[in-house]
């Protein structure tokens, strides 16, 4: 994916359906050999069968959730069993000894203090290289805390529309750009954190490690608000903090990758996916070149990699992927 | 370009008009964090190096790095009833004061913003408030008593270091009995004093002359006698950081003297 694409698709923009002249020939050959595949497409619709008979595999978020909470707990332990592995909060740490600094709290804390000392600094360019490294909205789905409890307040969400007792009330994406531009005004005119205050990855992280206090009500209400009357809402429509990190990760190496070859669109993924308009290339028809790296906006959670039947959907390691 | 579906028209204005309030109502609810700042509700004492309230805010990263290196766990963290505040580091000194049993000033040194001032080197640089004495007539010293126990009684959990017992490790106040003529627990304990009478002593803390403090923060001065008994009275001194240890070792209830936060923190970035 062209990452003027990817960029704009993170801001908010819907993904355009390709003409014809956009799909590469090796790509047409594809799609119409799956248009005449009818025996393999049977296939694949019993193995579907069998698959929503039984659970879908979940290796990938089994992994994430274990590395999440292995994360905060290394917080919440350096500071009670005072290890010193991992000092401060998801704000602002040091791991090691080394400074760390969430660039989107940075961001905040420049723009309404106008001066930037130098351990900040150190924090930021870590972060920003590690996150670049990583894929940068990994940080969401394999470190934040409020990205595991909106999972969990998803599969309540999914629960009860299933029984239609809540149904989903979608958001404009680009509200979060919109999010992210007021919230960036708002601390260089006041001078004040302004986002911090609602922040549920601050609250959350500051509240395991130092203690609950009255601030959990709030991330409770973004809970309930996103159990029942909009999925995944915060993440999705809402938070600056994945934008920020949206962007440091639309060059990254790390990448999920779709094998055209594979695909037979059933769109498993996109039901999973917390962004699905990065999945737009496995819809019958879009996908314009042979592999497609998705876009800038994916959280690198691994749930489509667990979901895809036929393993059309891959993590890859850029440049020397292939050696590891 | 054909015309839209007039429902596809109806859902996407709805879109639209939910985004717009989503957007206004969360906003809204961050904004309201202006009104404890800036009705100024909760006047917090800072941890030493915080620089002016309105910088201290706008710099402070709200991490809690701060809080973990306290020797004495001095330092709470803000909840979300003050405002853009929440997360902030503050001191409840009553409870617990900052005695700088840590000499170094690691809370400063832990801080990755400068929300605490790099620039201070020193227990005597830092301006977190100044003491007032509020209420000389329960003081104990003005009607001219002394003190036996415990200062704040067998139940109090707050620290304090006593060099003489142990040089690194803090011990509760609730085991450290006093027995004084006229009670001066506000003098005899503030941490700029113990330092002013090492340095006296040829015995600066660590051996480093930076540590000396130029001014005096407190002592006690003779009130007009009437009688035979000896009183004196509690005087803040100019060298006075307002770490709040004269406010926690009072045996007085509530205490004679407390920490006014907004009258010190001249210090800029």
């Amino acid at each position: 994916m062209k990452l003027k694409d990817s960029l704009l698709e993170l801001l908010g923009r819907d993904p355009i359906k390709p003409v014809k002249e956009d799909i590469s020939a090796p790509a047409q050959v594809i799609h119409k050999l799956h248009r005449e595949d009818k025996s393999r497409i049977t296939q694949i619709r019993a193995e579907l069968a069998h698959k929503a008979a039984h659970d879908a595999p979940q290796k990938w978020r089994r992994r994430r959730w274990a590395v999440l909470i292995v994360v905060n707990l290394l917080f919440v332990l350096s500071y009670w069993l005072d290890i010193q592995m991992l000092e401060g909060a998801l704000t602002g740490s040091r791991f090691v000894g080394f400074h760390m600094a969430d660039l989107n709290s940075a961001l905040q804390v420049m723009l309404a203090f106008k001066e930037v000392v130098i351990n900040l600094l150190i924090g930021i360019v870590t972060v920003a290289l590690m996150w670049w490294l990583l894929g940068g909205r990994t940080f969401c789905s394999w470190v934040c805390p409020y990205h595991l409890l909106a999972e969990w307040a998803e599969i309540l969400h999914l629960k009860l529309a299933d029984k239609k007792l809540v149904k989903d009330h979608p958001f404009d994406r680009r509200t979060r750009t919109a999010f992210w531009l007021v919230f960036a005004l708002l601390a260089l005119v006041t001078g004040y954190t302004v986002f911090e205050t609602i922040s549920p990855v601050g609250i959350l992280s500051r509240a395991l490690i130092y203690g609950p206090g009255v601030a959990l009500a709030w991330v409770a209400t973004l809970l309930l608000f996103e159990i029942f009357y909009s999925r995944r809402a915060w993440c999705r429509y809402a938070c600056p903090i994945g934008l920020t990190y949206g962007l440091v990760g639309s060059t990254s190496p790390l990448v999920v990758t779709h094998k055209l070859e594979n695909c037979f669109h059933e769109g498993e993924c996109r039901k999973v996916c917390l962004v699905p308009h990065v999945l737009d290339t496995v819809i019958k028809g879009r996908a314009k070149d042979v592999q497609t790296e998705i876009g800038a906006d994916c959280t690198r959670c691994g749930r489509c990699v667990d979901a895809c039947p036929t393993q059309s959907l891959t993590f890859k390691f850029k440049g020397i992927g292939k050696h590891l | 370009m054909s015309v839209l579906n007039p429902l596809i028209k109806q859902k996407q204005r709805r879109q639209f008009l939910r985004s717009a309030l989503l957007m206004v109502g969360v906003v809204g609810v961050s904004l309201l964090g202006a009104i404890p700042v800036l009705g100024q509700w909760a006047k917090r004492l800072r941890p030493p190096g915080a620089l002016k309230e309105r910088e201290f805010l706008a710099s402070c990263i709200k991490c809690g790095q701060c809080v973990q290196v306290c020797p004495v766990n001095a330092i709470k963290l803000a909840d979300l009833d003050e405002g853009f505040g929440v997360g902030s580091p503050y001191i409840d000194a009553r409870a617990q004061a900052c005695d700088f049993s840590c000499d170094g000033l690691q809370c400063v040194l832990a801080c990755p913003t400068g929300a605490l001032t790099h620039h201070i080197n020193y227990p005597h640089e830092a301006k977190m408030a100044v003491a007032k004495v509020v209420s000389p007539q329960t003081c104990l010293a003005v009607q001219g008593k002394g003190f036996k126990g415990l200062a704040r009684g067998a139940d109090y959990s707050g620290k304090l270091r006593f060099e003489e017992i142990d040089r690194w490790n803090p011990i509760p106040l609730a085991e450290h009995p006093f027995d004084l003529e006229i009670c001066d627990l506000c003098v005899r304990l503030c941490p700029i004093e113990i330092r002013a009478n090492q340095c006296d002593a040829g015995k600066p803390p660590s051996g480093d002359p930076g540590q000396c403090p130029p001014r005096h923060a407190i002592r006690l001065v003779d009130i007009d006698q009437d009688g035979s008994t000896k009183k004196m009275r509690p005087e803040i001194l100019d060298g006075c950081v307002g770490c709040g240890v004269c406010e926690m070792v009072c045996p007085a209830e509530p205490a004679v003297i407390v920490m006014d936060s907004t009258a010190s923190r001249g210090l800029s970035a």
